[in-house]
């Protein structure tokens, strides 16, 4: 019993063929769709390289890349074969390779899904790269002077004015880690010195940010020096002050964004595989009817098209028999060469 | 003498009627790129209409929309005609149209170079609305608390940080205001009392400037207070120092910003005038072709077509008399009428 038989008049094979020339060239367009979107995913990321630590999650993007690329060739392959199916002496060229051609969509359909998946999988490893990227990021941020460094202030500054963010997890991150250089830190003064001695490894700590943690929507001027001082400043408590500086950290602000990014890709991601699903679909019932055509004595008659020729469990026991017979096939033919040579030495 | 004749024959007036179809194709295209780049700095001046005190001249996005709505629907009635003008069946109900759609797209081509010249002029004005907005813009920075201007401290902020500049001139603009507010300055303070009152009207005034106005770039940490005191900060000298503070004024950051905007879509505008004079010719060539036919039975006749059916001296002096005839048309029928009733 064939899977989900259909009856192929002429007419109807001609709208067949011609509609799956349309199909698989949207699929083609497709195809340079998500191409497009690994591109942009992968473009996103690098931006943002120097404050993750390693490049885990780059895995998402590189699928799509070569998938977009696959599916591009495979979909105008795909074009080609109908084209030529309706030209009885073309047609039988491309029959011996339409059955790899569904492997190769099979996979491509895969791969998808797979990326799709491993990109809520991999939120955890990006969350730990940038916390590890960021970290380094603000211990680095006062090296201006160190090769290979220098660039590490700006970009910390513009990440945080970018995605409104301050430190790793809060901005307190900063009250931790020395992030004036050694250089504009005049040592003669007493005030310095007692900040340099009141810590094991001499650094120069204060409760102060960067300029970038300052939040243009407070209706205060920014206060960036003595955070947790509330004498310091006139009609100021810490505790409860909150526009002053960015709430956010980096962190999240990083995996919000790129989770956000991801979840507005998936969408696209899914409608991408059930087109090309539904171009293998069509190239399979063009295939059979086909086939099915050539074999009646008037090729121009109705013919039958399927999607499998036999039923599900019937093609899995086939295909499981000849896998079986072809490792067979090895240990019969080992079996008659021994009893070959052993007839000629006994006989 | 006919300008510019070229003789017709039917492949070759297929061949022109396919390729003008295509371009008036393109000019719909070029007419909606009008429309949508219309739209766009549209936009751009309402984002920063804050900047501008809020009555900038909207006069040349709405020209810009005008226009690109126009040459969309124009063109693709040049577009109709093309496609049915190979068909003779179909072609003479547009035959009579033709003409006063010529003299429409001459004087739509005369607008378009308006509003390109106008893009080119906008700038001026845009430059005196942004001077004004921006001195306005730093004296209510502090404003935070009145309605109406609780947000220009936070749009001032932004615009320093996008464009990368300070102040309106540069950022010793902002030593001759008062940006913090009251409710934030200790009167009981003796520093703030010697402040106030060392200025006629009692302003807060310092040598700082906001945080927005800090350069990332800067190897150093930000120094926004005391700016022309060497001796406030360690190592620093305020004559020399350049990385610390964006140096531009604002006024000439978004002067600049804008200016490219719009020389960019005055050029784009310039090479849609030449667009739609080649339409034109292309038209005329396309009718006149079709006209001009030895047989017109035969539809693979050959036929003529030009630009002008005169020279053009002959068709401005013909232009001329008709225009002068129309006129004296005019004072004959007076003098006839003044004959009779007298």
């Amino acid at each position: 019993m064939a899977l989900l038989k259909m009856k192929f008049p002429l007419q109807r094979r001609v709208r067949l063929a011609q509609g799956l020339w349309l199909l698989s060239w949207v699929a083609v367009m497709c195809g340079a769709f998500t191409f497009c979107l690994g591109i942009y995913l992968k473009t996103e990321l690098l931006r943002r390289a120097e404050v993750m630590d390693n490049s885990e999650i780059h895995v998402v993007p590189n699928i799509l890349i070569l998938v977009g690329i696959a599916s591009i060739g495979t979909n105008m392959f795909a074009g080609r074969v109908c084209q030529d199916s309706l030209d009885p002496a073309r047609f039988p060229r491309w029959k011996p390779l339409l059955l790899p051609w569904m492997a190769v969509a099979l996979l491509l359909c895969a791969l998808l899904i797979a990326s799709v998946v491993l990109s809520y999988c991999l939120q955890g490893s990006l969350e730990e790269s940038l916390k590890v990227g960021l970290r380094n990021g603000i211990r680095f941020y006062r090296d201006t002077d160190v090769p290979g460094r220098c660039f590490q202030k700006e970009t910390i500054d513009r990440l945080q004015m970018e995605l409104r963010c301050c430190g790793n997890n809060n901005h307190r991150d900063w009250f931790e880690v020395q992030w004036i250089s050694n250089r504009y830190l005049d040592f003669t003064s007493k005030e310095v010195k007692d900040r340099v001695r009141s810590n094991v490894d001499g650094r120069y700590l204060l409760d102060g940010v960067p300029f970038s943690c300052c939040n243009p929507s407070s209706p205060r001027p920014c206060l960036q020096q003595h955070l947790l001082d509330n004498k310091a400043h006139f009609n100021y408590e810490h505790q409860s002050e909150e526009l002053n500086l960015y709430n956010r950290g980096c962190r999240k602000a990083l995996v919000d964004y790129y989770m956000g990014l991801m979840n507005t890709i998936g969408p696209g991601i899914l409608s991408v595989i059930s087109m090309q699903l539904s171009v293998m679909v069509s190239l399979r019932y063009l295939q059979t009817a086909m086939e099915g055509a050539e074999a009646l004595e008037n090729p121009e008659d109705e013919s039958e098209g399927y999607i499998l020729e036999k039923g599900i469990y019937e093609t899995v026991a086939e295909a499981k028999a000849t896998t079986l017979s072809f490792f067979k096939f090895g240990t019969v033919e080992a079996e008659t060469t021994d009893a070959e040579k052993a007839a000629p030495e006994s006989g | 003498m006919a300008l510019m004749p070229i003789k017709f024959d039917l492949p070759k007036r297929v061949k022109l009627a396919q390729g003008l179809w295509l371009l008036y194709w393109v000019s719909v295209m070029a007419g909606i790129m009008i429309f949508s780049l219309g739209l766009f700095f549209k936009i751009e001046l309402r984002k920063r209409s804050e900047m501008m005190d809020n009555d900038e001249s909207h006069f040349v996005p709405n020209l810009l929309i005008l226009v690109g709505l126009i040459a969309c629907g124009a063109n693709a009635f040049g577009g109709k005609v093309c496609h049915d003008s190979l068909d003779p069946a179909k072609f003479p109900k547009w035959k009579p149209m033709v003409k006063p759609y010529l003299i429409f797209c001459c004087f739509f081509n005369v607008l378009l170079l308006v509003t390109a010249l106008f893009c080119f002029l906008v700038q001026f004005s845009i430059y005196f609305a942004l001077a004004e907005g921006l001195k306005n813009g730093i004296k209510f920075y502090k404003d935070t608390d009145t309605p109406g201007r609780c947000f220009m401290k936070r749009t001032l902020d932004m615009t320093q940080i996008e464009f990368r500049c300070c102040g309106n001139n540069n950022f010793r603009d902002w030593f001759e205001v008062q940006w913090i507010s009251n409710r934030y300055l200790d009167f009981s303070n003796d520093e703030v009392k010697d402040r106030v009152m060392s200025n006629v009207e009692g302003k807060f005034l310092m040598d700082s400037v906001p945080f927005s106005c800090c350069n990332p770039g800067s190897p150093r940490p930000c120094i926004q207070h005391h700016l022309t005191n060497n001796s406030a900060h360690y190592d620093y000298d305020h004559r020399i120092e350049e990385l610390n503070i964006w140096t531009r004024g604002c006024r000439e950051a978004l002067v600049a910003y804008y200016g490219g905007m719009l020389n960019t879509i005055g050029a784009l505008v310039v090479a849609v005038v030449v667009l739609e004079s080649a339409d034109m010719a292309g038209l005329k060539y396309l009718t006149t072709s079709l006209e001009t036919m030895a047989d017109p039975e035969n539809p693979e006749s050959e036929s003529e077509g030009w630009l002008l059916e005169k020279g053009v001296k002959e068709t401005f002096s013909d232009l001329m008399e008709k225009l002068k005839s129309m006129g004296k048309g005019n004072q004959v029928e007076e003098g006839e009428a003044a004959a009779t009733t007298s």
